[in-house]
């Protein structure tokens, strides 16, 4: 029994197409020509760069107090004006892009490894395993996130990690729904019943075969949720159970700002609109991932 | 000369349906019940029967895809249905699998050469460098070309990707290769090239094939011997001659009966099977095939009748020929 049996020995000619098109390539071209998506993109790639460059591109450090120059309106020397300690506020939404990038980024990252950790146990073991994890996420997604948030951060202590340890524990049904569902509809799959009958250990399956084809729709929600972790961590940072003074939070911002409103709308007008063009930006790219990665979605 | 590979013996799948809120048990479906039979080293032996007949949960059972309920599955001397689940993972190493839908068995993320490396990393065959050269003989063995390799399965067509399905049931050189209906999903032109792949292959490798598949005239084309099954049972096993040419139980010479003679201007005697194919929850009593069988004695209704042979070598579940 040799296998050398060529069957045509000249060495055929490789045809010019012949490249291998993955299917993330594949996701990428379709991601490229989505116009809507690419903004989002943009939006969201300006914010890491400004994140990451804060100490450069702001004129000055978060905390520089100048009593003498307390809420002066936008100028050329304030773009964005300063607040009641005279501080300037385009430094502050600056680096608070950093803080609030951090959090979204690092929140979402902690509920979508243990989200999808639990989610595949559940969702490939089934059985009691299932049972109880499922019945865990429902009495999660039983109370309102926020409820939870709060409840969880007046346990801790308020503080901005806190603020983040609760945002990812809110997070985590969420994900461990979404992957469940993928990881259940992924392993009736009859490349997964062809890998058991190849003679592979479930451990292979799983992170080779299951996880890779249940990434999609992580990736989608993954991005979404890194919008929502932001609004929540402002929201917290808002109700005083986030940041604490004098971190430029973009919701510890507004929330400092709101004596001011009438006085001067600036100090709430520039956080403000940070979080939603950088919420706008998550979820635009989001979006087009969406539709990108989801093949039911392709025509 | 003639050395038996496979023997199935007394084999049942029953699955529980459950119902209410407690999930109590409220009966079986008997998917596969009681069913006996061998294959010889070298032969095609073609299982067929309509659709929810058990054909492929029986396929399946033999590889312990699906836990058998009850019975034995002796492959190559060694007893499987005890085996542990990692002993079993080393048997698969010599049973192998060809799916029916070429789209849906192929893992869409990964490259044909990863496809096919695989089962030779699982069961530790090989440097990197071998396997890769072996990914690329086998491609050119199933008459596919070695620069295919690194393309996704997507960018095949269905008798191209049944192809590399064939390629990855054959990298582990196995004694046996269960193919679960594998040209049903394709085009007729490209079945008989997949079919006479097949048998190119058999002759190549001396291997074994379990047959599975609703088409008798595809059955034919390939099977050394053919089994019928009906409503989970077995009711008529013999060489593949002797069944097409003298069909013993009355629920074959139906089968035969339906299939398309292409010529319209010929008249033949049909037996068309009137009747639907009773739930394998609630089959009926004694033989399974007498609420639709022309042929239905009293004895049918209440006794379940076994497998016999009736000739040499030609076995039927019927009290028409109880002697």
């Amino acid at each position: 029994m040799e296998l050398s049996m060529n069957k045509n020995p000249q060495k055929p000619i490789v045809p010019e197409e012949d490249k291998a098109v993955s299917p993330w390539l594949e996701a990428w071209r379709s991601f490229r020509k989505n116009k809507l998506a690419i903004i989002g993109t943009s939006i969201v790639l300006f914010f890491i760069i400004m994140a990451i460059f804060a100490p450069l591109i702001a004129p000055s450090g978060i905390n520089d107090q100048a009593l003498d120059k307390r809420l002066l309106s936008p100028s050329s020397e304030h773009w964005f004006g300063t607040d009641d300690f005279g501080r300037d506020i385009f430094s502050r939404v600056i680096f608070g892009a950093r803080i609030s990038l951090w959090v979204g980024f690092l929140a979402v990252m902690g509920s979508l490894v243990v989200g999808s950790l639990l989610g595949i146990l559940a969702g490939y073991y089934g059985k009691w395993v299932d049972t109880i994890i499922s019945r865990v996420f429902d009495i999660m997604l039983a109370f309102p996130s926020i409820l939870l948030a709060i409840a969880i951060v007046a346990v801790l202590g308020p503080s901005l990690r806190n603020a983040l340890i609760a945002i990812a524990v809110i997070n985590i049904p969420n994900f461990g729904r979404l992957i469940r569902s993928r990881v259940l509809s992924v392993k009736q799959e009859e490349y997964i019943v062809a890998a058991r009958a190849v003679g592979m250990k479930n451990s292979r399956i799983l992170f080779r075969h299951v996880l890779p084809n249940s990434m999609a729709p992580i990736i989608v929600q993954g991005t979404l949720a890194i919008a929502t972790a932001i609004i929540e961590a402002a929201a917290l940072s808002f109700l005083g159970l986030g940041a604490e003074a004098p971190n430029p939070e973009w919701g510890k911002m507004l929330s400092d700002a709101r004596p001011l409103l009438t006085q001067a709308p600036w100090t709430m007008f520039f956080p403000g609109i940070a979080i939603m063009l950088t919420v706008l930006g998550f979820n635009l790219m989001g979006d087009g991932l969406r539709d990108a990665l989801d093949p039911r979605m392709k025509n | 000369m003639t050395e038996v590979l496979l023997e199935v013996e007394k084999l049942k799948k029953y699955f529980p349906i459950t119902g209410g809120v407690l999930g109590k048990k409220t009966g079986d479906v008997k998917a596969v019940d009681d069913i006996s039979f061998f294959v010889n080293k070298g032969e095609t032996l073609g299982l067929v029967g309509e659709s929810g007949c058990g054909k492929s949960t029986t396929g399946r059972m033999l590889m312990r895809l699906i836990e058998p309920t009850e019975g034995k599955v002796v492959f190559d001397g060694k007893e499987l249905t005890s085996l542990s689940e990692s002993d079993m993972r080393k048997i698969r190493k010599d049973v192998q699998m060809v799916f029916q839908d070429p789209f849906a068995s192929l893992n869409p993320r990964h490259t044909v050469e990863k496809i096919l490396e695989e089962p030779l990393i699982v069961h530790g065959i090989g440097n990197k460098q071998e396997r890769r050269r072996k990914v690329r003989e086998m491609l050119e063995v199933v008459g596919l070309s070695s620069y295919h390799a690194k393309r996704y399965p997507h960018q095949f067509s269905g008798g191209q990707r049944q192809r590399i399905g064939i390629a990855r049931a054959l990298m582990t050189k196995p004694k046996l290769i269960i193919a679960d209906e594998p040209v049903s999903a394709l085009d007729v032109s490209i079945q008989s090239q997949v079919l006479n792949l097949l048998e190119d292959l058999q002759n190549e490798f001396g291997l074994t094939y379990i047959f599975i598949a609703h088409d008798l005239g595809v059955v034919k084309h390939i099977s050394d011997r053919v089994g019928v099954m009906y409503l989970g049972r077995l009711v008529e096993i013999t060489t593949s001659s002797q069944l097409y040419e003298k069909p013993l139980h009355p629920y074959t010479q139906a089968l035969l009966g339906a299939v398309p003679i292409p010529d319209p201007t010929v008249k033949v005697n049909r037996e068309i099977l009137t009747g639907d194919l009773p739930s394998p929850a609630n089959p009926p009593k004694g033989c399974a095939f007498h609420t639709r069988c022309k042929a239905c004695m009293e004895i049918c209704q209440t006794d379940r009748p076994v497998l016999e042979e009736i000739e040499p070598g030609h076995y039927a579940a019927c009290h028409l020929y109880k002697k």
